[in-house]
């Protein structure tokens, strides 16, 4: 696992994926940032992190496009699938190279922090709570553009399709008000991504919110395992 | 070693590989020829786990690819016919990565640089593979199955793209690999089957069309006696004459060879020499030969024979069938 971590963290520097999304992941986020906190004169940095959703649901699609899209264009996946590796150990270290490009860039917070702190007092635990629910957020959201990118050859198409994935997921709570069924409605908000990101943002973080977003990352995996066990036995 | 039984696979309806088994030995180089198409490279992705059979079995050192995939790749190093390159990387960086992949255990600089001498990349381990060549390509592709030296090298087409000096030299790399490993060697170029290999399978749309030694191989299909001659004179009156020796099966005139020269293929019933024969003619008739000798029928004739269904069957590939049953 190891070596497929460290030529897919190396590829997104050598394709300039990794500055790219930095750049575009940074000023976004810088933007926000300035109008959400700098510019109303407060510590508080909700509606930054608020925004990151959104942002995110365009941006890691970039980040996972490749990941095994590539592979199967340039017919490097032969290699690796005949390789005395696991197939977890393949989508594992393809996984984890993007989630520690990701990580890199949501740290920049912390940095706002710093500069908040020169004018009025920091909330350091909320802000390491927030770091943390969008980190969290960030294992689900890969895991999802990580299998789109099993589905297809084409880079193109795996970012358009995970975007409208992570849209589709973004909208589940939309979809929510038009279900009459009691029940069905509440079943499909507890899926919601939205709903338990958003309670992180105003200071509610709870170990459920840990366990659903592990979850779905794990299960988006699995998945993409299954699509490569599949394709072997087609 | 590789044993193969009754591997199959069908894609639909579709049967790509249909009931092929052999088995390699350790210091056995084997032949995969067939034309393009015919089930070379599906059988070979089907020994290296990249996909699955429909049924039948391949043993890599003993190990099912299917039960144990982990194990029985460890053993095998395999170029495919498009090899797994990545472009952006140097050929140095790449072969690194290999070596992590496979997790080889074999001191790293000294493994790397001599996979690396053996295949001759060591002077351009630094360039990026995108800019290298095709040839260097390919072998940059070998010296990746070479990486934790596998006992068993499975080689898809290793010479293509290569100029004939660099198609030598791998094939005698390949000879030289072959003397302590398990080899499968597939192409469509005869010649290089016939240079390298000690055993020969001719897949035909995807079942074994003829299994045996290379010598062999040539051996059974010519047993005709065929001759080419080179005479010069009046080219129907040649003909005819020579229609009349004796035990001939078949003559015909190919081409002008000189002003006034015509090559004459001649074929014989078996047990008949008509070398003798043929002379008293020209020298009755005061013509002039001026070369004779025998058509071997070559292993590209087998090939095209094979291929093309003009039914010759050997006994070889009978037996081979027979032992299936």
């Amino acid at each position: 696992m190891g070596a497929i971590y460290r030529r897919e963290l190396g590829a997104y520097f050598t394709s300039s994926i990794a500055y790219i999304f930095l750049a575009a992941f940074w000023m976004l986020s810088g933007w926000f940032f300035f109008a959400g906190s700098l510019s109303q004169g407060t510590t508080d940095m909700s509606y930054m992190f608020q925004s990151m959703f959104s942002i995110l649901v365009f941006l890691i699609p970039i980040l996972t496009m490749r990941l095994f899209s590539e592979e199967k264009k340039q017919k490097t996946e032969q290699g690796l699938l005949t390789a005395p590796v696991s197939l977890g150990e393949i989508v594992f270290g393809k996984y984890f190279s993007a989630l520690t490009l990701y990580t890199i860039g949501i740290l920049m917070p912390f940095v706002y922090g710093l500069i908040l702190s020169a004018f009025g007092q920091v909330e350091w635990g909320i802000l390491f709570a927030n770091f943390l629910a969008l980190f969290l957020l960030g294992t689900a959201f890969i895991a999802v553009g990580t299998l789109i990118s099993a589905l297809t050859e084409n880079q193109v198409a795996a970012a358009v399709l995970g975007i409208a994935a992570l849209l589709v997921i973004q909208m589940i709570d939309s979809l929510v008000s038009y279900i009459n069924i009691t029940w069905l409605a509440d079943a499909v908000k507890s899926l919601s991504f939205w709903t338990r990101y958003y309670a992180v943002t105003c200071g509610l973080f709870n170990v459920s919110t840990v366990i659903f977003y592990l979850s779905a990352a794990f299960i988006f995996n699995y998945l993409t395992i299954r699509v490569f066990e599949r394709r072997r036995w087609s | 070693m590789i044993e193969v039984r009754n591997l199959t696979k069908h894609y639909g309806d579709k049967h790509a590989v249909n009931d092929i088994s052999f088995t390699v030995e350790d210091g056995e180089i084997l032949g995969f020829l067939g034309p393009n198409g015919a089930g070379k490279s599906t059988t070979m992705n089907m020994l290296t786990g990249y996909i699955s059979s429909t049924s039948g079995q391949a043993l890599i050192n003993g190990v099912d690819i299917l039960e144990d995939p982990i194990k029985a790749k460890s053993f095998i190093g395999y170029l495919p016919e498009l090899p797994p390159l990545y472009l952006d990387m140097t050929v140095k960086g790449y072969l690194n990565y290999i070596y992590d992949l496979k997790k080889c255990k074999l001191p790293r600089r000294a493994h790397l640089r001599e996979v690396m001498d053996l295949t001759q990349i060591t002077e351009v381990q630094g360039r990026l593979i995108k800019n290298l060549s095709k040839g260097y390509k390919q072998r940059v592709g070998l010296a990746q199955a070479l990486i934790g030296n596998p006992p068993v090298l499975i080689l898809d087409e290793p010479t293509v793209g290569m100029d004939p000096r660099q198609i030598q030299e791998i094939l005698m790399l390949i000879k030289k690999l072959g003397k302590n490993h398990s080899v499968i060697l597939s192409s469509h170029i005869l010649s290089e089957i016939q240079a390298t290999c000690d055993r020969i399978i001719i897949i035909n749309h995807g079942v074994v069309a003829a299994h045996d030694t290379t010598d062999n191989l040539a051996k059974n299909v010519s047993t005709d006696h065929r001759i080419i001659a080179r005479i010069e004179g009046p080219r129907q009156e040649i003909v005819k004459a020579l229609r009349n020796i004796a035990g001939i099966r078949y003559c015909r005139a190919d081409m002008e060879r000189e002003p006034g020269v015509f090559e004459y293929e001649l074929e014989a019933a078996p047990g008949y020499d008509i070398r003798r024969a043929l002379f008293d003619i020209v020298c009755e008739n005061h013509w002039y030969l001026l070369s004779l000798g025998s058509a071997e029928m070559t292993l590209e004739d087998v090939f095209l024979k094979i291929t093309m269904g003009e039914g010759i069957v050997l006994d070889s590939a009978q037996t081979a069938k027979g032992g299936k049953a």
